[in-house]
């Protein structure tokens, strides 16, 4: 019975939130502010709705009811209960529910924390966002309904989840990549009902800029935990394949990335707006691409979810009204945005444009690699694969590039500058770079390979001109504490979130070229040394679990004085019977051992994999800076909400 | 040009550019992306000395497709979609379709039983315990039916369980097509 | 119907599980080799997935043959051509740089330059124009600058 409550609390949602998609629109051309307010109510019903239909279909996994199609294929008895919840989001249509859950968790937050725009200007939104979670919502009704029931047969035990699944990666990492990029739809709604208003000034960025930092603060932590999640449970050591999946939820945060950029820029000066309104609706399509990516089958990935054309016809068409709408609007109305902007060629405007276009090919960088086997399939052209060896080749020089400019655009000024009263302060810093480039490599691991030491430099080179430009900000105040603590927080953030790309572009650079990868045939009480670090086999023995058997196997790690038991295990999950190998990982801010178990060999022994990877933490860290820089920023004191029409 | 015809170009241009890629990907929903073609489209079966599955002293080579239009199925007793496809490949053979087996990396014992018990479809069987000749052709996944021309090239891949539909539908055609050039070269 | 058989007949290597093997090698250049080769070469039949991480047959067959090349002496060059001649340029991770390969080699690094090179050339083509201030916004000026307030910090800061 609970299962047709939500499905009805879900029908009613869908109704909800076509009210919600159109009667606004009438307030509007009417001037009405009651219903204009309407949107709000609209918004908080949705919510109510989805979050108690979600809640329904939660509480039937917990109680195994195995007549629901989609319980019975993604749960089990024996599943522990924090998987019985996570596993609601394991499937296709689960997940969508989330998806829809989540827009409606942003549409109510906005319609919560709109006191400072003008009715009207919330209405719009809300009603674009009502109008989206409408397409969603009907997709999921239509398509993939997760209430559907298997009357009158029905197992009574189900599939299980799949192993690789039972994991916490996936109780944090959907949700998170979900409000990310779930979330670029409220700067979209934005932007949209500025396209419509013409009303596309300072105050519309200085709106819309909070909700793009936090879509992209989660969206950031999202990506992170994916590829932590990926690199401890697949055993191969890897923390990014550029994988379609991958890259589908990559290129909304590239282009979220600009776009956080571009409103700095908008809000400040007011310039820029037909581009940042772009970059806006292009954030949110890539999402919507993304979408359609992973569950059309149009390409494979072992993250996909099963394919189903005909789902992937119904996203195509969600993308190209959306989509295409939002870019005719443009087309039509851009135009008449467009402000003469007159920049220096030295000024901070210049600047930041660099940074989107180079952000920009970064995002086409990804998009034509994921794509090009789809274009030379249906050109004709062959077969290709397009992997980490084309991504790598190309969004490396680029990351080089972005951090020689990234030494320089912050400290400029808006409008126009000269370049000496720039550069000049930062040639100490430059020649402090090239002194760090060659030294740190050299002194700590003995030799110098040039990516390194480029890398080193590059980032030794930003963080100079990080502490120059702070020196500089608080040189006039009567002590440099009290100088420190007049910056505004947003200023701390965008120092925090820069600081964090260099602790990952460092991770992913030492991580690279000095890790250490050995297969090794152990027996039982032998040893092997990898770079100072002595592991030794101690055997293996048998484990129960609570649905699975393993082999648990146990190493002994020594260095330097510390030791530490591993213990890797290769598990038979009892219902799907698939073989699955659990990595050990000794971790520390500095270094990760990895032991994974192989296959048996003859007379007790056992193929072993070990791994060490120096600073490979520093990849998720930087990224966590970057999602805390972006959290600083929105809670600067110009975002305090007042009432409307205060500044 | 003018600066409003410009201007409108430019705002256009991402409408443009997004129909294009919807074009694309609607052109490519539906398709499976992992079929993957011959990459010895137009060439002769890759060269090959292998017993024959029934005997072992009997040696076969490429010339075994001279001459006329044949169909080399790779399969295996392992392989469960083999067994989903094997009454189609007796039907055709009876309708008198030249089958070539070619049985990749498998028991010949079990895999003679298995022909004993479920029949024959092919004219010869070649046994490929190593999977040396699988992997010269390209094999990624059994089931597999090529379609070789009277001179021995390799002109078709058809990847799955080959049932009615997909005979008919896919690698008849094709079968018709390449046996009239051969007639009509004659 | 066909496509259920495709998923039928392929052994699933969904878990995509590392395979570990272990392997002699003649120098720690060969294992390097190994290592790089079965890192760019694609399991045919996996879900995307390369040979390093796949434990499929036709993986391990794949992983066989490539290190029996190493240990009889050929280029990597020469491997890859050999898989190639068999399974299409599909085989590998890296796109060969053909005709029809230009657009994705190249693509990105022509927007770079381009859009750049406009951006830079736009940008010198207009002076900046400070519009000069009217009596009314000097008379404001005035008494702004003679009034207190301390500009903000995080703008112009002075050089």
């Amino acid at each position: 019975m609970w299962v047709e409550l939500g499905q009805y609390a879900l029908v009613l949602a869908f109704v909800v939130a076509i009210v919600q998609g159109t009667l606004p629109w009438w307030g509007v051309v009417r001037g009405d502010a009651r219903v204009q307010a309407m949107s709000r109510t609209a918004a908080f019903t949705q919510l109510g709705l989805l979050v108690l239909s979600f809640v329904l279909l939660t509480l039937a996994f917990l109680q195994n009811d195995f007549s629901v199609d989609y319980i019975a294929r993604q749960s089990n008895t024996l599943l522990p209960w924090w998987y019985k919840i996570s596993a609601v989001w394991g499937g296709h249509e689960g997940s969508l529910l989330l998806w829809a859950l989540v827009l409606a968790l942003w549409t109510a937050a906005v319609a919560r924390f709109s006191q400072a725009l003008p009715l009207d200007m919330t209405a719009r939104v809300l009603a674009i966002l009502g109008l989206v979670s409408t397409a969603i919502i009907s997709f999921i009704l239509f398509t993939s309904n997760p209430f559907n029931r298997l009357f009158p047969d029905f197992p009574i035990e189900g599939n299980d989840l799949n192993p690789l699944l039972q994991d916490p990666g996936l109780i944090f990492h959907p949700p998170m990549l979900y409000m990310g990029y779930v979330g670029f739809a409220v700067p979209f709604a934005f932007a949209m009902a500025g396209l419509m208003t013409g009303r596309l000034d300072s105050a519309w960025a200085r709106w819309s800029r909070p909700w793009a930092l936090a879509a992209w603060s989660f969206l950031t932590v999202g990506i992170a935990l994916g590829s932590w999640w990926a690199y401890y449970e697949l055993g191969w050591g890897g923390w990014w394949f550029w994988d379609p999946v991958e890259n589908a939820s990559f290129m909304p945060w590239l282009a979220g990335t600009a776009l956080l950029h571009s409103l700095a820029v908008s809000e400040k000066r007011g310039v820029f707006k037909a581009w940042t309104v772009l970059l806006a609706i292009i954030a949110f399509s890539l999402s919507l691409l993304g979408t359609f990516l992973v569950r059309s089958g149009v390409l494979t990935s072992v993250h996909a979810f099963a394919a189903d054309p005909t789902r992937g016809l119904y996203i195509l068409g969600i993308l190209v009204v959306v989509v295409g709408g939002s870019l005719s609007l443009f087309a039509w109305r851009g135009a008449a945005l467009q402000r003469e902007s007159n920049h220096g060629p030295f000024s901070r405007e210049m600047f930041l444009l660099l940074n989107n276009l180079f952000l920009l090919t970064a995002t086409v960088i990804v998009l034509l690699g994921t794509l090009f086997p789809l274009i030379a399939d249906a050109l004709e052209l062959g077969k290709f694969s397009v992997g980490p060896p084309y991504f790598n080749l190309l969004f490396v020089p680029l990351t080089l590039l972005l951090l020689v400019f990234l030494g320089v655009g912050p400290s400029t000024n808006w409008k126009k500058q000269s370049a000496d009263v720039i550069l000049l302060p930062l040639r100490k810093v430059l020649l402090a770079a090239i002194v760090i480039a060659i030294g740190l490599p050299l002194i700590f691991f003995g030799d110098w390979p040039w990516h390194v030491g480029v890398t080193v430099g590059l980032c030794a080179w930003v963080l100079g001109s990080q502490l120059v430009d702070i020196a500089r900000k608080t040189q006039h105040a009567s002590t440099r504490r009290q100088g420190l603590k007049k910056l505004a927080r947003s200023y701390w953030g965008m120092q925090l979130a820069h600081l964090g790309l260099l602790v990952m572009v460092l991770g992913i650079a030492f991580t690279t070229t000095y890790s250490v990868e050995k297969d090794v045939r152990l027996a039982p009480g032998e040893s092997i040394t990898v770079n100072d670090y002595t592991f030794r086999f101690e055997g293996v023995a048998d484990h129960q679990g609570p649905n699975y058997v393993a082999q648990r196997g146990t190493l002994i790690v020594s260095h330097n004085g510390f030791v530490e038991t591993l213990h890797p295990e290769k598990r038979i999950y009892r219902v799907q019977q698939n073989p699955m190998t659990e990595a050990a990982i000794s971790g520390n801010a500095f270094r990760d051992l990895y032991v994974a178990l192989g296959e048996p060999l003859d007379a007790g022994a056992w193929a072993v994999r070990i791994y060490h990877k120096p600073m490979i933490r520093w990849i998720w860290f930087g990224a966590l800076m970057m999602a805390l820089g972006a959290l600083l920023s929105m809670l600067d004191k110009r975002y305090r909400l007042k009432a409307a029409g205060g500044r | 040009m003018k600066p409003s015809l410009r201007k409108s170009f430019i705002f256009g241009l991402p409408l443009v550019l997004f129909l294009a890629l919807a074009v694309l990907l609607a052109s490519r929903n539906g398709e499976d992306p992992s079929y993957l073609p011959s990459a010895r489209l137009q060439q002769p079966v890759p060269a090959f000395s292998l017993s024959s599955l029934e005997d072992p002293e009997r040696m076969l080579d490429p010339s075994i497709f001279q001459g006329q239009v044949s169909l080399l199925n790779v399969w295996a007793t392992w392989c469960v979609s083999c067994l989903v496809e094997h009454p189609v490949l007796l039907n055709m053979a009876a309708d008198g379709v030249r089958i070539i087996g070619v049985n990749y990396k498998d028991d010949r014992q079990a895999a003679q039983a298995y022909l004993r018990e479920r029949g024959n479809p092919f004219a010869e069987t070649v046994f490929d315990e190593r999977g040396d000749l699988g992997l010269d052709l390209g094999v990624y996944g059994a089931p597999e039916t090529y379609l070789i021309d009277a001179q021995g090239r390799i002109r078709y891949r058809a990847v799955g369980v080959l049932d009615a539909k997909a005979w008919l539908q896919e690698l008849k055609p094709r079968y018709d097509a390449v046996r009239a050039e051969s007639a009509g070269a004659k | 119907m066909k496509y259920l058989g495709i998923v039928l007949g392929f052994f699933l290597s969904f878990t995509a599980q590392a395979a570990i093997d272990v392997r002699e090698f003649r120098s720690p250049v060969d294992e390097a080799r190994y290592r790089a080769l079965i890192d760019e070469l694609r399991c045919p039949k996996c879900q995307n997935t390369n040979l390093a991480g796949s434990d499929a047959g036709l993986a391990d067959d794949l992983k066989d043959r490539v290190y029996e090349q190493i240990q009889a002496g050929r280029s990597d060059g020469e491997i890859r051509d050999y898989l190639v001649v068999r399974y299409g340029d599909f085989i590998s991770y890296k796109p060969p740089m053909k005709a029809s390969t230009l657009l994705l080699w190249w693509g990105p690094a022509l927007l770079l330059v381009s859009v750049g090179f406009l951006l830079w050339r736009r940008s010198l083509r207009k002076p900046v124009r400070v519009n000069p201030l009217n009596a009314d916004e000097q008379a404001h000026l005035q008494r702004l600058l003679t009034g207190s307030a301390q500009p903000p910090i995080d703008s112009e800061p002075r050089a």
